[in-house]
């Protein structure tokens, strides 16, 4: 908008030119916003990136509101979530979008993997956006732990005195660690005051930062796409990459429906299955949480179920504990455990095909598995299964390489 | 779009898989008739709620729940909660708290009779109206009778006025091993009770109705704010669709 009158000694381009003297402000918008160039022909598996980001904005402002009434204490705070289900104003709402947010911050972000595995998001030069993605999810696999403790009933307190107790396997070091990390002999109120201080402080801080650091390093290598080649080969004169749009206003509006869409599913559980049968808010934890006596069944939450089928798998009990460790790390190798030429699966041969589908049924029934109680076939299936989920990533050296792969395109298939 | 409808497609799929399969906790009991609660039904929860206040707050709390809740969900006037349900509250605003000392149950009973007010998301409705009918005599039971629900449970009978007494049949049969499979066959009624079958289901109904109702007051409100919510998406939805559709015009 150019200006008709300019007063001599009036700052001259207005207030956006006062703030950008001192400020980036519209080179970073620029750069990340509205000039960001990704390609044109992202399908919907590209919508979980920006899901993740909007959990994660769900998660932190309910959870402020949460705070505001809950109380972490062993005797309190049990009866602090039922006074926000009961008391609170609009409590209930606010406590089923954080305990379903939690669960589909799983939903989200591993869906957001596996379109990086669909389409080799990880692969150079990416490397670095995925080792910082796989932190995000370490993160939050511990911020979702702290936090399950928090409303103190049942299968707060056993769950978490099954996981913490698996450290104990740790040789020399276990039983001082188990101890560490409770801060009492027994899970107790100091146990969970100081959950309470990491799932409100230190993890959502780290997670805050890494998301930051995820997204300048994407935006500085750029995004892949659904035929894993670079855009950037491609520019036009004006160094735009020809199939590359901007991230406003196209990617944006794109984005809105989907996140429409999401919050459609989203709401569906928030107003019609806040328990989702007893997967997301388990049965167990409706009661308050009860030193003397055990649940009949104690399983993890759905989302570390795979991992901890695995810990199950394995008769011994220090291997077990190595095991899930190695399997929750593992994916981090993917960059280097992959040693196709090309990235995405449109143009991968029928090993790696068979081998992720394989992979996407071996995590489900793994994740099934951890539900079940570990005894008879379950016991049998989940070792196969283990070493399927195992097999899966230290194979890839050798299957990745082998494959026959089709040439790739010069440029984006789109179809408008 | 179309991949866009098959990924949606999946993930509901999926979530009526996570629903339909899921089952409330605790093991098979012998006795597990579909309760039939009806939340919707204010009468029936009226009625459950006398029931709760004559017969089971003696010995049970249900310390999160209000009067105040009760009255506005249930369409009582504050003299109806007075007159018919608040026998040891003073103000509205009081939860329910048992008439029996906790500690002096402990002593009685074993155990301290567990908090009501969430039993029915922790057990389910269905387990409760069972438990209700499922007490039957047996002599060797500190209290007379056992329940097929709940074995050893420490709870007396106290509906027995209403039930009246009966037996549990059970067989025996030896399996192939040598253990020995003890299997509920039903029950006998040895003296009746003021209420007939009937009644006293239609009873333990409205009482299972009113506990399941306490363990979350607002169900049936979200159930019907949920609704809206999603009416307001699915508008919100064709807006972004015609705006996305509009700006990606020029992409080619």
């Amino acid at each position: 908008m150019a200006r008709i009158e300019s007063e001599v000694g009036k700052p001259q381009g207005g207030l956006m030119k006062w703030i950008d003297d001192r400020f980036p402000f519209t080179k970073t918008m620029e750069h990340h916003v509205t000039k960001y160039y990704a390609s044109k022909n992202f399908n919907w598996w590209y919508i979980f990136g920006v899901l993740a980001f909007v959990v994660l904005a769900i998660q932190l402002i309910t959870g402020i509101f949460l705070t505001m009434n809950y109380k972490p204490s062993a005797t309190d705070a049990f009866a602090s979530v039922e006074y926000i289900m009961r008391d609170v104003e609009w409590g209930w709402l606010i406590r089923y979008m954080h305990s379903t947010g939690a669960s589909f911050f799983f939903v989200v972000v591993y869906l957001h993997m596996f379109r990086a595995m669909l389409y080799g998001s990880y692969k150079k030069p990416r490397e670095l956006i995925w080792i910082i993605g796989m932190l995000i999810f370490l993160v939050l696999m511990a911020e979702a732990f702290a936090g399950y403790l928090l409303p103190w009933g049942q299968m707060s307190y056993w769950g978490a005195q099954v996981i913490i107790s698996l450290f104990g396997a740790i040789p020399v070091i276990g039983d001082g660690l188990v101890e560490f990390i409770k801060g009492d002999y027994s899970i107790s109120d100091i146990t969970l005051n100081r959950f309470f201080a990491l799932h409100v402080i230190v993890l959502p801080l780290a997670l805050i930062g890494l998301v930051f650091v995820h997204i300048v390093a994407l935006h500085e290598v750029g995004s892949n796409n659904p035929d894993g080649i670079e855009i950037k080969e491609n520019k036009g004169p004006d160094g735009v990459p020809l199939d590359g749009i901007a991230f406003h206003p196209y990617h944006t509006s794109k984005d809105l429906v989907g996140i429409i869409v999401f919050l459609m599913i989203f709401s569906a559980v928030v107003f019609f299955a806040p328990e989702m049968g007893g997967y997301f808010l388990e049965h167990a934890n409706f009661e308050k949480a009860n030193v003397t006596a055990t649940p009949e069944h104690i399983a993890p939450v759905w989302y570390f179920t795979p991992y901890y089928a695995i810990l199950r798998a394995v008769p011994d009990k220090f291997w077990g504990f190595v095991l899930f460790a190695i399997s929750v790390i593992l994916p981090l190798f993917l960059p280097w455990l992959d040693r196709s030429r090309v990235r995405s699966i449109r143009y991968r041969g029928w090993m790696y095909k068979s081998a992720l589908t394989m992979f996407v049924i071996t995590f489900f029934m793994l994740l099934w598995l951890g539900l079940q109680p570990a005894e008879g076939l379950y016991v049998v299936l989940a070792r196969i299964f283990s070493v399927l989920y195992f097999a899966f990533f230290l194979l890839m050296p050798y299957y990745t390489s082998r494959d026959k792969t089709k040439p790739l395109p010069d440029r984006v298939v789109y179809h408008g | 779009m179309d991949k866009f409808k098959k990924f949606a497609g999946l993930v509901v799929l999926g979530a009526c898989f996570a629903t339909s399969s899921a089952s409330a906790a605790g093991g098979a009991s012998p006795l597990a008739d579909p309760s039939k609660i009806d939340l919707d039904n204010i009468a029936s929860l009226q009625r459950g709620a006398r029931n709760y206040m004559n017969y089971c707050s003696g010995c049970h709390s249900a310390e999160y729940v209000r009067f105040s809740t009760i009255g506005k969900m249930l369409e009582l006037s504050e003299e109806q909660l007075v007159d018919n349900l608040m026998f040891n509250a003073e103000k509205t605003f009081e939860t329910i708290n048992a008439a029996m000392p906790s500690e002096a149950a402990a002593r009685w009973f074993g155990q301290p009779p567990p908090d009501l007010s969430l039993m029915a998301r922790a057990k389910g409705a269905d387990h409760i109206y069972n438990f209700l009918r499922g007490f039957y005599v047996d002599p060797d039971s500190p209290t007379g009778v056992d329940n097929v629900v709940l074995a050893g449970t420490s709870m007396p009978h106290v509906l027995w006025e209403l039930q009246g007494f009966q037996e549990a049949k059970f067989e025996s049969h030896e399996n192939e091993d040598g253990s020995v499979t003890t299997e509920f066959k039903g029950f006998e009624t040895l003296s009746a009770g003021t209420m007939d079958a009937e009644a006293y289901d239609d009873f333990v109904r409205d009482t299972t109705n009113f506990l399941a109702f306490i363990a979350e007051p607002i169900r049936q409100d979200r159930r019907k704010l949920g609704v809206w919510v999603l009416i307001f998406l699915l508008f919100f939805l064709v807006l972004a669709t015609q705006l996305k559709k509009e700006i990606w015009k020029d992409v080619k």
